[in-house]
């Protein structure tokens, strides 16, 4: 009897002991499988939590290097990633979209009802295309003007509409104010259209109207569409009337608050924000972007809900695939400390985002971020873009670099 | 072959336990990862030896695309510590 037990007290304290081992106390539920979501849960379930990832999509299309896709460079499978690797890691998949945050209950409902709780939530839904800030253009009209902010059918459209204009025709992309997804993303993709007009259509016209008068990167873009495209490009800022108030999406034609500009083929990047969940949960403020606090990324307007990535407001940091990934790494490291009742440490995290110009023309931005004034600052004296006079062997190594950091931080993500 | 084969698999597969890592240690493997890519790999280089990088980035006794961006981010201190945290995970020698 006794010795039964004693064997019975021993072997419930191995039982207990043996998942504090490979488990450790605490369950993370983490909504989003992009860039920051799919690392946090990496991340996280390897530091031994219990990890759910909510995500309703079987397969991750990317972003990164999307613009090469529309130029007709690369195919859309070289962007599309799967889950598989999580799954086997262990993390539990719930293929659902989350459609309620009870924050107070500390509890997640999904679509189809189910609920899941946490005792800490890693929000990272990326963004949402406003459709109602700007007139003419919601969903409908993305099907006729398409925006290619998210990658998928909306990059293959763009794709079959260059390809489907007659040469001598005129493409206008369309870019929105600051801040939102991808800052030196429009002037990649009128570069690559560029080098598409150039080799395939050679009598066409690219115009970039701008709501804003200075974007990433500018100057190096501005003398690289001299040197390699000539006028072919053109470029109108807000100063100079190139501010969008509204299209007509049938005419495929941009009013701005200068004038009209009719296209052959039309790219709208409308205003964004947080995606919706991070909305409807109060986690967002009046811009549509969520505070966060710059050391454990838990939002400034909910305790316990941790935001990464795009829907995050990250101070110096750009809204990018490198800043999500970064951000989840932190974030997972301060909220493994908090769930262990340790004081998270002070994280530094890094920024860079590559472009093309053409194939083989590479440039860059980076940064490095460290807590400031409740903000993810940049640290004085680092960062900043590209050497300005830079030989054309530096350039074609930033583009091989590109491909080399997408290779890296892909398999990070997805495996 | 096999052998090597279920050693290697799984490191590969399997992210890094970043818990323990030093301030911006994590952000430098999203690009000197697990995989062989076009961007230089740290796998080879001694911890002394990534620390002597870093610093010459950090002054501009060394010509870098980008390194020289990054490494003035760093104190001399938050680079050591970096770079004996990789090699304690085996992301360098
Ligand atoms: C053309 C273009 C080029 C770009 N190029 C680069 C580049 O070169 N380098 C770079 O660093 N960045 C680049 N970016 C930016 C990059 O794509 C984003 O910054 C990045 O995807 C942000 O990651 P995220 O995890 O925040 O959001 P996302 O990657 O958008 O992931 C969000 C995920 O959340 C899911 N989700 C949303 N709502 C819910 C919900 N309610 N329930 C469950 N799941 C939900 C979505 O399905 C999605 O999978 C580019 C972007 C564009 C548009
Ligand atoms: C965005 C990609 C990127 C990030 C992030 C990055 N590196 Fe690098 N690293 C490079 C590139 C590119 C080179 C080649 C030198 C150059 O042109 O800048 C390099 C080279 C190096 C080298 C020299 C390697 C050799 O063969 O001698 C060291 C050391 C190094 N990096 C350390 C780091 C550390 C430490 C971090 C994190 C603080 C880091 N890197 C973050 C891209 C990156």
């Amino acid at each position: 009897m006794s010795l039964t037990r004693r064997t019975l007290l021993a072997s419930s304290a191995a039982a207990l002991a043996a998942p504090a081992l490979a488990q450790t106390q605490g369950k993370v539920v983490v909504i989003g499988g992009g860039f920051g979501g799919a690392s946090a849960a990496r991340f996280l379930h390897k530091m031994g939590f219990d990890v759910t990832l909510i995500e309703p999509n079987a397969q991750y299309i990317s972003c990164p290097f999307s613009n090469a896709v529309i130029a007709g460079l690369r195919d859309l499978s070289q962007q599309t990633f799967t889950y598989a690797a999580l799954e086997r890691q262990g993390i539990r998949l719930v293929r659902q979209m989350a459609s309620k945050i009870d924050n107070s209950v500390r509890r997640v409902t999904l679509a189809d009802g189910v609920m899941i709780s946490y005792d800490r939530l890693v929000l990272a839904p990326g963004i949402d295309l406003n459709f109602e800030a700007l007139p003419g253009y919601d969903e409908a009209a993305s099907n006729l003007m398409p925006h290619a902010w998210k990658a998928g059918a909306q990059t293959l459209l763009l794709r079959q509409q260059l390809e489907a204009m007659s040469d001598g025709g005129t493409v206008i992309i369309s870019a929105p104010a600051n801040p939102f997804r991808c800052p030196p993303g429009p002037y990649e993709r009128a570069s690559l259209i560029a080098w598409y007009l150039k080799n395939h259509k050679p009598k066409s016209k690219l115009l970039i109207l701008d709501a804003k008068d200075a974007f990433s990167k500018q100057s190096l873009f501005t003398a690289a569409w001299k040197e390699i495209y000539g006028d072919r490009v053109e470029w109108i800022g807000l100063s100079g009337g190139g501010k969008v108030t509204e299209v007509k999406a049938k005419e495929k034609i941009f009013i701005t608050e200068f004038g009209e500009h009719k296209a052959d083929v039309g790219n709208v990047i409308p205003p964004q924000r947080a995606g919706k969940i991070a909305i409807s949960a109060g986690v967002a403020d009046q811009t549509g972007w969520c505070p966060i606090d710059p050391v454990t990324f838990e939002a400034k307007l909910a305790p316990n809900i941790h935001v990464i990535g795009d829907a995050c407001v990250g101070g110096g940091m750009p809204k990018s695939a490198f800043s999500a990934n970064a951000q989840a790494k932190a974030c997972a490291q301060a909220v493994a400390a908090l769930l262990r009742g340790d004081a998270p440490t002070e994280p530094k995290l890094v920024n860079t985002c590559y472009s093309l110009v053409k194939p083989d023309y590479g440039i860059s931005v980076a940064g490095v971020y460290a807590p400031a004034r409740g903000l993810l600052a940049d640290v004085q004296g680092a960062g900043g873009v590209s050497a300005a006079n830079a030989s054309a062997s530096v350039r074609a190594a930033e583009a091989q670099y590109a491909e080399g950091w997408y290779k890296t931080i892909t398999q990070e993500v997805f495996g | 072959m096999a052998l090597l084969f279920c050693l290697c698999g799984p490191a590969l597969a399997d992210p890094l336990d970043v818990s323990q890592s030093p301030p911006g240690a994590s952000a430098c493997l999203g690009c000197h990862g697990a995989t062989e890519t076009e961007l230089p790999s740290l796998k080879n280089l001694s911890a002394v030896e990534i620390e002597a990088g870093m610093d010459a980035f950090r002054t501009g006794a060394r010509e870098a695309t980008l390194m020289n961006r990054i490494a003035k981010g760093f104190t001399p201190e938050e680079t050591r510590a970096i770079a004996q945290w990789l090699a304690t995970q085996g992301r360098a020698k």
